[in-house]
């Protein structure tokens, strides 16, 4: 099954969250929110710039050895006592994972957040099977009762209010209706506490994956990944296999970048670094299964230049910065990755073709790479996935012209300037038509049609700067340089 | 020191646009005793086909600049988006062909932006502009995070007499513009704008000056769309001010 990718609703869904004055206010309180804590946590680390240099170090030595240190993790898993598995597609990770929990007789799974999880639509699959998934981190419990994919990559309900969620508890819970988000909480808390006893299988994702120890690495504020993962008999841990990382010691360094980066915080309430099922006289799961999960991360891994997305950590910081993402909001995306990161890893994991529109939606501004802990050139690797778009997967024709039509008339144009010179005369004559007092209020044809929507536009201006440098030589013939150009037109 | 020699690179949206623009940065070099010179046979650095995917369209345009400016010294453009093309880009386009990626690399080295040519090569921060008005500065993305440029634009603007430099929140906020991004996603591009012109009416400026064409017609435009009395304006027409 194929992850459903509606990435051409991005004009209409955008727009609707920037019509929407709840989404639009939800969608910017919380970026702001969470930016603005970012750049409180910085101040606290001196070298904050070496340590993403280092961490980028790491991510791009481990990336460029992904084969090795894949091997060097599944031993140390085995020698561990758990068990690896390796998935190819989304299809795979959901068979693999759907007769683990079979063979366990649960009738309920509790899940963590895992984005992995949602990428491959696990609870669709598992609900298939006849058990019952159910989600615990409080965003994917909030979104899993409204049936909605998550709104960002750390906090999947962020364009909820608390007036949403009191109403969905009431319709779903039947619970008394709050606003007190410690109330809320404590709703949540009870209908989930009764299922982490219950359930047979906990299934979590993955920070980091340690190749050193075969290590599997969570971060958590609620302590239900901790709940996930320890209390049912059986764990499945989905680790995308970009999660890597070589050595325990290595965690030093991300540590101190993830929680800063994504919330502000120092550390997560919770880090956990499990090795393996329960040893005799442990708590924990008797049995731990490890899902390594391909579904298109091995694609951009064999590409030099795409392979650096695979850097990403997943702090969410590159979505509180980004402008586009504050205005259109996560569903606009149409995946489940959204922002900038998600308009890079969703074309490169299911193909440009069902997501062209994504490497598009930005305005190239930069302030992603600016707050990337591991510093991955976002921007530049747009721009190439733009590249990839227009030579593998040409835009249909929006207008009177199809584009690559445009841009090559316009090359032709831009390389021979009497050509150049002759087109800006004649559009001077035409736009006496349409412009007033120096202004074009409208544009009748694609593109500029869509800049006159919302915006006038200026009108060429009565002579070009090539003009006004021919009378400048000419009135100068024998007068010295230093004559102030003072055109006689504004 | 001989006297540098300059080619303007006008860039297509001054040219066609603002040409004003381009007067201004004449005379404010001409007054450093800078030697100014214009080839006629350009055109534009290649950007709007590059940001929109399109290489070799952008490839064929970039290949005429490269041989422009074999006869100066340095190369002037009032724009960090076209100045980044160049400094930034071109290595990329060309890298495949080892004698115009040199080239590019040559030409690089020696272009630059207005302001920081004035600051950090003429070291010149007084160009002698008067402007009584009170403004705001909005740092245009390019110049900014490609070419690192933000104290140049207000090591300049301090200088100018009985002006009133007032910075905005979220001076550094992209205004929406982004070349094609304006066109392709009118349904965000202009309520980022939007955001930055509130943001720059909160200051009581007069004036939003910026040093790119590209973000001063997307926010004059929105501007003019709404009859706000907000006015824009380009860094080199205030430093030209008197």
């Amino acid at each position: 099954m194929e992850t459903v990718v509606q990435i051409g609703s991005i004009h209409e869904r955008g727009s609707e969250t920037v019509a929407d004055p709840r989404l639009a206010e939800a969608y910017r309180s919380s970026t702001v929110r969470l930016y603005t804590h970012r750049l409180q946590a910085l101040t606290e680390v001196p070298g904050f710039e070496r340590l993403r240099e280092t961490a980028r170090a790491v991510k791009r030595h481990t990336i460029e050895n992904l084969d090795f240190y894949l091997a060097q993790f599944a031993d140390n898993v085995e020698r561990h006592g758990a068990h690896v598995h390796w998935a190819s597609s989304a299809e795979e990770v959901c068979r693999i994972a759907v007769e683990v929990v079979k063979k366990s007789a649960a009738r309920e799974v509790v899940k963590a957040k895992s984005m992995v999880g949602e990428e491959v639509e696990l609870n669709h699959a598992i609900e298939a099977a006849g058990v019952r998934p159910v989600e615990t981190d409080l965003g994917e419990f909030i979104i899993q009762l409204a049936g909605e994919r998550p709104a960002h990559i750390v906090a999947p309900a962020i364009h909820k209010t608390r007036e949403d969620v009191s109403k969905l508890f009431a319709d779903h819970l039947k619970s008394e209706r709050t606003t007190v988000p410690e109330e809320l909480t404590a709703i949540a808390r009870r209908a989930l506490r009764e299922m982490f006893q219950k359930a047979g299988v906990g299934v979590s994702g993955a920070n980091f994956a340690v190749a050193e120890t075969g290590s599997v690495v969570t971060i958590e504020n609620e302590g239900n990944i901790r709940m996930c993962t320890t209390v049912p008999r059986v764990h499945i841990a989905l680790i995308g296999i970009e999660k890597l990382v070589p050595r325990l010691a290595d965690l030093a360094v991300f540590l101190r970048l993830l929680g800063r980066s994504g919330t502000g915080q120092k550390l997560t309430t919770y880090t956990s670094v499990l090795t393996g099922p329960r040893r005799p006289g442990e708590d924990g799961p008797e049995e731990m299964h490890v899902i390594m999960v391909d579904n298109g991360r091995v694609k951009a891994l064999a590409d030099p230049k795409m392979r650096e997305m695979l850097y990403c950590i997943r702090c969410g910081a590159c979505l509180n910065t980004c402008p586009v993402y504050r205005k259109i909001g996560g569903h606009a995306y149409g995946g489940v990755y959204s922002g900038p990161i998600g308009a890079l890893v969703t074309p490169e994991y299911i193909g440009l073709s069902a997501a062209r529109e994504l490497p598009f939606a930005s305005s190239l501004c930069g302030a992603c790479r600016d707050v990337c802990p591991v510093k991955i050139n976002i921007p530049d690797l747009l721009l190439h996935l733009r590249h990839e778009a227009q030579t593998q997967a040409p835009q249909p024709g929006a207008g009177a012209l199809p584009e690559p039509l445009m841009f090559r008339l316009w090359a032709w144009a831009m390389r021979h300037p009497a050509l150049y010179t002759h087109g800006s005369t004649l559009a001077r004559w035409g736009q006496r038509l349409v412009a007033r007092a120096g202004w074009i209020r409208k544009i009748p044809f694609y593109p500029a049609s869509q800049w006159t929507a919302g915006r006038d536009f200026p009108a060429l201006a009565p002579t070009s700067f090539h003009e006004r440098w021919k009378q400048m030589q000419r009135s100068q013939k024998g007068k010295g340089q230093s004559e102030r150009v003072k055109s006689k037109e504004r | 020191m001989a006297k540098p020699r300059v080619g303007l690179f006008i860039t297509c949206l001054a040219d066609q646009f603002f040409p004003q623009v381009g007067e201004c940065v004449v005379n404010i070099l001409r007054e450093l005793d800078v030697d100014v010179t214009f080839n006629p046979e350009q055109t534009c650095c290649g950007q709007p086909a590059f940001n929109t995917g399109y290489r070799d369209e952008a490839r064929s345009v970039a290949r005429k600049v490269l041989d422009l400016y074999d006869d100066t010294d340095y190369v002037v453009a009032p724009s960090g988006s076209c100045t980044s093309m160049i400094r930034v880009f071109y290595p990329e386009l060309f890298e495949h062909d080892p004698e115009l990626l040199r080239k590019a690399q040559e030409l690089g080295k020696r272009f630059f932006e207005f302001s920081e040519f004035l600051v950090n090569v003429l070291k010149v921060e007084d160009v002698g502009a008067r402007f009584p008005h009170r403004i705001t500065y909005h740092d245009s993305c390019h110049l900014l995070r490609e070419l690192g440029v933000e104290q140049p634009p207000r090591q300049l603007l301090r200088k100018v007499r009985d002006l009133e430099l007032v910075e905005m929140d979220d001076f550094k906020l992209c205004c929406g513009f982004g070349g094609t991004f304006a066109v392709k996603f009118p349904e965000v591009s202009v309520p980022m704008g939007q955001d930055k012109i509130r943001a720059a009416t909160s200051t009581g400026a007069e004036y939003l000056v910026a040093a790119d064409g590209g973000c001063l017609m997307h926010l004059a435009g929105l501007v003019h769309r709404q009859g706000l009395p907000l006015k824009t304006m380009h860094l080199a027409e205030l430093l030209a001010q008197r």
